[in-house]
């Protein structure tokens, strides 16, 4: 069977599943919208968790979290399901898909096929909605390709079992009852705030804070850990704010894309503004990856690189923390 | 970032032809959205991550040829976990996982034992046990 469902590339996988079961079921609603509503955006620095050897940077808030504020804001109610079972997740998955119900799947990427294997690392938190099944091959959209594909019902059930850090564990999910207008100004405004709130928050491992930490700590890192960790550790900085997903600029430029359309919804001028100053801010934030790498390419071991690199992230906490304080009051 | 501006540099994406979404501004500033196979920045950033997975593959084949480590700890590196991830792959506490990877310990090991760490690297017992130089 084929559930007639239209796939959408998006860049980020969580707000182009949201955005295209959203669309299935009539409400058209763009990927930044769901990525803004859902307040995404964050950078976050989490020096005692480590992946791949190096600490945790991150530019979006916890998995999971943009679709539950979404639908929460917005009015939706969202079906959530987990199993211990293969058999029951498959099961269930196949109900659904007879039930002419496409669903999000939460999936490991180490053993997912169709990627590049140099992309395919240990990371659990991967979504793709599932559109029908012809034999014993599922079709598959998943958010981040340019178009569908298929897995068989034993690769599924192997990135649906993925382990270590947020296991899936067959995490299935979609959402079954709307409101019946959706009316966006209200959780627009929601979003906003909640996102300057973290941004500004004072807590040393989140928002601006957070990056004026990161600064102080790369000026330290090529004497406490030598020139390869230290690039090591650089690399991952630029990896996680790059990589697919992120729309560039560390979700700088999709949540510019959301002021902009926010604007248009709100009838408020003033978020125009935002949108461009925020569009520079992600300019800005590809100009450090692009310094940042300019340090781990050549090997280099001078500590005024790396004094560098942290002058310009104190410069990006210093503008953000002025834009989001700004921002606060603009909505 | 400009429309025009979207990187397209050569990188490993194009090998699975697949290109990356990129929001960007067109020329009237409004934002849109753009096809992008890869920037420099990042490529050399995952390039160097790949390379030290092969290093620390290397280190480990090297420890485990001179009989300081259980193969376990060469395919673990092969298979880019570390000790975390393998344990909640094979189910058992972390201090049994790092046991095993003593030489001593790992010769001692049940074949249901082993059989579950060949499961978990998708090989056989005799591939687990023997590995080539």
């Amino acid at each position: 069977m084929q559930i007639d469902f239209t796939h959408k590339q998006s860049a980020h996988c969580e707000n182009g599943v949201v955005s295209n079961l959203m669309r299935h079921n009539g409400f058209e609603v763009s990927e930044p919208m769901v990525f803004g509503i859902g307040s995404g955006l964050l950078f976050s620095y989490l020096p005692f968790l480590k992946v791949n050897y190096a600490p945790v940077f991150t530019y979006r808030v916890m998995p999971g979290l943009i679709f539950n504020r979404f639908a929460k804001r917005v009015g939706i109610k969202v079906k959530r399901e987990k199993f211990k079972k293969t058999e029951d997740a498959r099961k269930r998955l196949d109900a659904n898909l007879a039930n002419n119900n496409p669903v999000g799947l939460q999936v490991g990427v180490f053993q997912l096929p169709y990627f590049p294997e140099e992309y395919r690392f240990h990371f659990n938190a991967h979504n793709m909605v599932v559109y029908g099944k012809q034999g014993d091959t599922y079709l598959i959209s998943d958010p981040v390709m340019e178009d569908v594909t298929t897995l068989t019902d034993r690769e599924l059930e192997k990135v649906r079992f993925a382990k270590g850090a947020f296991a899936p564990k067959g995490h299935m999910y979609y959402p079954i009852a709307f409101p019946e207008t959706l009316s966006l100004e209200k959780a627009i405004v929601k979003g906003i705030k909640h996102t300057c709130r973290d941004m500004t928050a004072p807590v040393p491992i989140v928002g601006v804070r957070a990056m004026r930490w990161v600064a102080k700590n790369i000026r330290k890192w090529p004497q406490k850990l030598g020139a390869k960790k230290a690039n090591h550790y650089l690399g991952q900085i630029v990896r996680m704010q790059e990589e697919i997903g992120t729309g560039g600029g560390g979700f700088r430029y999709i949540y510019a894309a959301f002021l902009q359309e926010a604007g248009k919804v709100l009838k408020n001028e003033k978020l125009k503004d935002f949108s461009k100053e925020m569009t520079e801010i992600g300019d800005q934030w590809r100009d450090f990856a692009l310094e940042a790498s300019r340090v781990y390419k050549n090997r280099s071991v001078q500590t005024d690189a790396y004094n560098k690199v942290a002058d310009q992230l104190l410069d990006l906490a210093k503008r953000e923390e002025a834009f989001f304080q700004a921002l606060r009051k603009a909505v | 970032m400009k429309k025009g501006e979207v990187p397209q540099h050569k990188s490993i994406l194009e090998s699975a032809n697949l290109r990356e979404m990129c929001y960007a501004v067109d020329e009237n500033g409004e934002y849109t959205t753009a096809l992008s196979t890869g920037w420099d920045p990042k490529t050399i950033a995952l390039e160097n991550a790949l390379k030290e997975i092969e290093e620390r593959v290397e280190t480990a084949k090297q420890r485990v040829l001179a009989n300081e480590a259980s193969p376990i700890v060469y395919y673990m590196e092969l298979h880019k976990m570390d000790l975390g991830i393998l344990a909640s792959y094979v189910g058992l506490w972390k201090w049994r996982v790092k046991r095993h990877f003593k030489p001593s310990v790992f010769k001692r090991l049940s074949p249901g034992t082993l059989q579950k760490y060949a499961d978990v690297f998708d090989i056989t017992i005799e591939e687990l046990v023997h590995i080539h130089p």
